[in-house]
Formats: C-alpha cells, structure tokens, sequence
C-alpha cells in the first residue's frame, strides 16, 4: 500500500496560483491520470489558489498558503489553506442562478466542485481550509460509486 | 504561455485573433484592454477568435462576460469564434454557452453582424 505526502508553503502571489497548478498537473499525471482529468485537477487547483491568495490572504505578504498533496491508493488528496478570515460556504452564491449568470466573479468553488470527486471547505479564524478529492480510477472508491 | 492578442478589420468588424492563456493576471488584463480600447475607437462589431485561447480560468471567464456586456451596453455586439474544446465546455458547465452568440465559421460571423 503506498502512500505519499508533499506539501509547500507559497507565498501570497500571483505566482503562487501558477505554481500550484502546474504542480498539480504534474502530481495529478504522475498519478496516472489521463489528460483531461490532468487538466481538471490542475485547473481546481488553480481556483483555489486563487481563492487563498487575492479573498483568503488578500495579497497579505505576511500570510502564506499551505498546499498538500496525497496520494493513496484509492485517491488524490489535495488541501490548500490561507490565513486569512475564514470563508462562509453558505454565503457563496449560485453562480448558474439566473441573477448571478452575468457576473463577472463568483465561480471558483463551483468549477472546483465540478471538477473534483469531493470538495470540502473547513473555514475558521485562522483560515480556510479547501480538501479537494480525486478518486483514482479503477479504485475501490470509484468502483463503488459507478455501480450505484 | 502568456496572451497574445492582435486585432484586423473584415467587412466592418473587428476580428480579434487571441492566443494562449486567459487567466486571473495578464490575460485577463490583455482581454480587456483590447475590448476597451476598441469600443473607444468606435470599433462596436467584435469577433473574439479562441481558436487558439488553450486555457481559460474563471477569472478569464469573468472577462469574457465583462467584455460582453460592456460592448452590449455600448450599443455593440461581441461574438465568439473557434472555441476549442475545454473552453467550450467551460461555457457549457458555467451554463454561458447559450448567453454568447458562440460562431465555428469566420465568414459566416462577419455576415451575421447586423448591418
């Protein structure tokens, strides 16, 4: 049974968004995932570096985001963290909501949610906490959730 | 690979051939300038080619519904031309495929611009 785990800590930058994805991409390929789920991953990954650096840390060069990844088995784990005050799930609106359809933001969380297996977003007052979840295919996991 | 963006004129619209990446930063940036600067020249017919756009985040998607209502509220129109597969697809999930008037065939984009 394998089990890796690498994480980074990134400074509130631009920058960061960029190498969070591409780190994904290559996590997520050496992983064995085709291309389109490659692309997938790494543009989740994106988005919630984004979410971390300009509405988390807000560009703060004091506060950093924690990106890990870890691969079992069964999935690629994926967690990224800010510092910064903490994000109200509730309060993110339906960006396919006929009110919501022409704005110009809004739609991070949702493409992470289409994108990934399970999204699960931990705020607190040090932070938010973002685990994304892929299931490895041909996995147990995903086996399960095929035959339902 | 950042955005490169280069503009030329066919029967009265402004074709703008786009090409690399869309994202939160310079893309978007290069997106909207573009679209600006056009729409002050009085430039109101726009065709964004995405031939070869290979990526595009949200903030890229924001950009494009921006430049969309911008040129709208302008009295213009703006078009969208040879989307690949992951942005049309983008378009699809985000539900904003059936919002933009998506073309697959130049002339026939140029020909549909009200006269």
């Amino acid at each position: 049974m394998r089990a890796d785990r690498v994480s980074f800590t990134l400074d509130s930058t631009l920058e960061t968004v960029n190498n969070a994805e591409e780190t994904a991409g290559r996590m997520a390929a050496e992983a064995g995932f085709d291309d389109e789920e490659v692309m997938k991953i790494s543009m989740a990954v994106r988005e919630a570096a984004v979410n971390a650096v300009l509405h988390g840390n807000a560009y703060d060069p004091s506060k950093k985001v924690t990106l890990a990844f870890e691969l079992t088995p069964r999935d690629l784990v994926i967690t990224i963290r800010d510092q910064g005050k903490g994000l109200d799930a509730s309060k993110i609106p339906d960006p396919l909501a006929a009110d919501n359809l022409m704005k110009t933001s809004g739609r991070g969380i949702f493409l992470i949610r289409s994108f990934m297996d399970v999204v699960e977003i931990h705020p607190s007052q040090t932070g938010t906490e973002l685990k994304m979840i892929k299931h490895v295919r041909g996995s147990a996991a995903d086996s399960k959730e095929a035959s339902q | 690979m950042t955005m490169k963006s280069s503009t030329r004129q066919v029967d009265g619209v402004t074709i703008v051939d786009l090409s690399g990446r869309i994202t939160l930063g310079e893309g978007s940036v290069v997106l909207r300038d573009t679209v600006r600067d056009l729409l002050s020249k009085g430039h109101k017919k726009i065709l964004l080619n995405l031939g070869d756009v290979n990526y595009i985040d949200s903030s890229g998607i924001g950009e494009l519904v921006s430049a969309y209502t911008t040129c709208k509220n302008q009295g213009g129109e703006l078009k969208l031309l040879n989307l690949t597969k992951k942005v049309h697809d983008l378009l699809q999930i985000t539900k904003l495929y059936t919002v933009f008037d998506v073309k697959e065939d130049e002339a026939a984009a140029v020909k549909s611009f009200s006269k």
